[in-house]
């Protein structure tokens, strides 16, 4: 497998506090790759460095490089929309846009961006919601509001919202944290599916979620990357005291 | 990579656009301060500090000076103010403390109604309903039975300084009151029900609770409707009498800054006389930013206190 | 602690309530008076003739004030052209990219304009625009209220912006939606009643605005179909008529100020409602 992101020396500060140190990583294409550590560790940081959502924070310095294929993210030529447009992001908590109905909340991308056929839409609404498993239970009420669904099924929505504007890889920020069980069940059954089309990244703090879900699992603590293989051996047979410690519960 | 090129100039553009509008706010402040300076410079120039030493505002002789009308714009708002505070401090209590909670909203609702009401109208009620009433009823009254303080001498013509004491009290309670209980609103609960579980009664608490609190604020409540009360216009020109003139009686009629700028303004043909006007425009300008930015320094470290206080 | 100073406290502890209850009626009592009579005087002259004629000369019954409600809509409605834009937008910038020090002095400007008596506001509209056009014009009058705005719907439009969640924002911009777009199709949308509320309000607050007309748009006795010359306002003929030693233009005065109150309180009950429905 080719390698679609590469980090290389990745610093992040935050004014003074210096959140992400010295890392560096490769994610494979079509692979999920999990991100997991104590709270604070950096996980979600080094996330949102790759779509770059830290433009919007003025205090945030993201030094070091990103590679996205041949495409270096932080050069000053790369256009950050262009970017989030092959880099989608799915959030913690569920986050729809209450004013759109469904239908309008997956082809929200293009909508915002004003670029949609008219006879388009329709196919992309059902394609996106059959993918993320919702369109048998959303189908007949297209035109209600996005907020009626319960958090699992917004939670699925916004996955199709981030699919349906075709990114090539997809960043989940914890995106079962604020679910029910079975709503997190669907969610890591999706994210299987979804990695024969995309690279997935997932930052979680449920470990078992990352072993169910990864195929690399990448171990941050205090802003470094301690540890990173494929996620049986991490599980298994870490190399290092902290990982060991860490997934074994002896502390964060 | 064309169509990026685009999309980067739109945030760009997007940016520019919107630092110009509000970069315009800046300019627009810095241009009316500017104006008002240079167009005053005239005046400035001749008479100095005898312009707010001297009395003599005389548009034929070209002589201008403006102590009249700021005796008259500091004597009615300090009067407005002192007759405006109790009220507006017992009426926000009553709103926070004492009343039911519907009565409170009710109140506090038709307090904000007054301070909708636009100042043309209280100075048409004040000059067709209220001068009336002072001339025939109160001014009577006061020279009969407190005739014999400077205060209350002289003929009982309406419109005078006390008119405007008046209609200045009326407008500026709402604002008072309306400040002053968002700050007594900000007392934290737990404050009063130390008090209370002291075996206070509920103005003891008050007292001991709620006023040592929200006194700075209050205090900037009262300093916010004192600027007000010194930049109205429209009610004044209609009440006082515009007579350039300072008696101690407030049955006479007076003068107040904004109230010649409002009546010579538009007429004013020399140069001087336009830039004797702009000159007191000026001093109102200075003395409002001034008591404007004393009073959120005052009500801003109420806030702040509060914020970094409470958990 | 003995009887006797506990039936102190309890006399001190009533008659301190009984103050505060008759502030409260003292406060309420004159917004009684004056509605009464705008009430009373107002409808007994307002009729039909009111809203389609222009005044009569004094002495003469009857006569409208067409002409100030026809030259009030006209300048409030500029004043809005400009001044809705330069507050939504500079509102934007505040919330978009407002960290900085230059932002700081923006906020401080909008308020310190904000606390400015308007008469001043018309006192620099006058040097800015009626000084060098010779003559004085709907177009000065429009600017003064413009002035008057900005501030108002700067800083509400802010405030609403702010309380958008940060998510929305986030959402629109990981779906490679350029800021610019999410800043108005998200942010401001979400926040569009808000808005619009901040926007009645100061629509209503320059609606009365008498001060910073009387030398910029001066008022007029008749029609005027030109923004470079004088134009009739209602709150400066109420003024006018106010004043004037004439019977049958007090009771014009008093049918505009009816008008007039029941305009602002449309608006600002139109404001709490918007306001409320969003809650």
């Amino acid at each position: 497998m080719s390698t679609k992101i590469r980090l290389d020396n990745l610093n992040i500060h935050f004014g003074a506090n210096h959140a992400v140190k010295d890392v560096s990583m490769e994610v494979a294409e079509n692979s999920v790759t999990a991100i997991i550590g104590p709270s604070g560790c950096g996980k979600s940081t080094v996330l949102r460095s790759i779509n770059r959502m830290h433009d919007m924070t003025p205090s945030a310095r993201v030094t070091g490089c990103i590679m996205l294929d041949d495409t270096d993210i932080y050069s000053r030529s790369v256009d950050p929309v262009a970017i989030r447009r092959r880099v989608g992001m799915v959030f913690q908590k569920p986050n729809p846009f209450p004013a759109m109905s469904i239908h309008d909340n997956v082809i929200a991308g293009y909508k915002l961006n004003g670029v949609l056929k008219k006879g388009d839409a329709d196919e992309i609404v059902e394609s996106s919601l059959k993918r993320v498993a919702l369109w048998d239970e959303v189908k007949d009420r297209l035109k209600r509001s996005a907020m009626e669904l319960s958090g699992g099924q917004q939670q699925r929505l916004c996955i199709a919202r981030t699919i349906a504007v075709k990114p090539e890889v997809i960043l989940m920020d914890e995106p079962a944290s604020a679910l029910d069980p079975i709503s997190t069940l669907k969610i890591e059954e999706l994210i299987e599916e979804l990695k024969e089309r995309y690279t997935i990244i997932i930052v979680t703090h449920n470990m078992q979620q990352a072993a169910r879900v990864s195929d690399v699992t990448a171990f941050f603590y205090l802003g470094e990357m301690i540890e990173m293989g494929e996620t049986r051996k991490i599980f298994t047979n870490p190399e290092k005291k902290q990982t060991e410690d860490y997934i074994t519960g002896r502390f964060g | 990579m064309d169509k990026t090129a685009t999309r980067k100039n739109g945030d760009g553009i997007f940016r520019a656009l919107t630092m110009l509008f509000a970069f315009s706010i800046l300019i627009i402040l810095l241009i009316m301060a500017g104006e008002m300076v240079w167009e005053s410079l005239p005046s400035l120039r001749k008479f100095g500090w005898g312009f707010i030493t001297g009395s003599d505002w005389d548009a034929v002789q070209g002589s201008f000076a403006a102590l009249p009308y700021l005796y008259g714009s500091i004597v009615s708002s300090i009067l407005a103010i002192l007759l405006a505070t109790p009220l507006s401090v017992g009426t926000a209590l009553f709103i926070t403390e004492l009343a039911p909670h519907k009565v409170g909203v009710v109140t506090a609702s038709l307090v904000e109604l007054l301070a909708a009401i636009p100042s043309v109208i209280y100075g048409l009620w004040g000059i067709l309903v209220m001068t009336p009433w002072l001339q025939t009823t109160i001014e009577p009254f006061l020279i009969k039975h407190l005739g014999f303080l400077p205060f209350f001498q002289g003929a009982p013509y309406g419109v005078s300084m006390l008119a405007a004491v008046f209609i200045l009290m009326i407008m500026i309670i709402p604002i008072i009151t309306s400040i002053t209980k968002e700050v007594l609103l900000a007392v934290p609960q737990s404050q009063k029900e130390a008090a209370f579980a002291l075996g206070a009664t509920r103005w003891e608490m008050i007292r001991m609770a709620v006023i040592p609190y929200g006194r700075s604020g209050i205090l900037g409540a009262v300093i916010l409707g004192l600027g007000r009360a010194i930049g109205e216009t429209m009610a004044v020109t209609m009440v006082i009498g515009n007579t350039p003139q300072i008696s101690l009686s407030l049955l006479s009629p007076a003068y107040t800054m904004p109230s010649v700028i409002a009546n010579e303004f538009a007429e004013a043909t020399s140069k001087l006389h336009t830039a004797s006007l702009m000159e007191i425009g000026l001093i109102l300008l200075v003395v409002t930013l001034v008591i404007n930015f004393m009073a959120r320094l005052l009500l801003w470290s109420v806030t702040r206190r509060w914020k970094g206080g409470t958990p | 602690m003995t009887l006797r100073s506990l039936v102190m406290r309890r006399a001190t502890n009533l008659s301190a309530t009984l103050l505060m209850g008759l502030a409260t009626l003292m406060v309420l009592l004159p917004l009684g008076i004056i509605f009464y009579h705008i009430i009373k005087m107002g409808f007994s002259s307002i009729n039909p003739g009111f809203f389609t004629s222009i005044p009569k000369p004094p002495g003469e019954a009857g006569g409208g004030m067409a002409n100030g409600m026809a030259g009030s809509a006209v300048m409030i409605g500029m004043a809005s052209l400009v001044g809705v834009p330069v507050g939504i937008f500079g509102a934007i910038y505040l919330t978009e990219y407002g960290g900085g020090r230059l932002a700081t002095a923006i906020r401080f400007s909008a308020d310190v304009l904000s606390g400015i008596p308007s008469i001043i506001t018309g006192m620099v509209a006058y040097t800015l625009l009626v000084v060098p056009m010779k003559g004085f014009s709907a177009l000065a009058g429009s600017f003064a209220l413009a002035l008057i705005m900005i501030p108002i719907v700067l800083r509400t439009t802010e405030e609403q912006l702010k309380m958008v969640p940060v998510s929305l924002r986030e959402a629109s911009l990981a779906l490679g939606v350029p800021l610019w777009r999410t800043s108005l199709k998200v942010t401001l949308r979400s926040a569009l009643t808000g808005v619009i509320t901040g926007i009645l309000l100061a629509v209503a607050r320059v609606a009365g605005e008498t001060a910073p007309l009387l030398f910029t748009a001066l008022g007029n006795q008749f029609w005027s179909n030109k923004l470079t010359e004088p134009m009739a306002a209602l709150p400066l003929q109420i003024f006018n008529f106010a004043i004037a030693p004439y019977e049958d233009w007090h009771r014009l005065a008093w049918g505009g100020a009816l008008v007039l109150v029941v305009l602002m309180f449309t608006l600002s009950l139109a404001a709490r409602w918007l306001g409320r429905s969003k809650h």
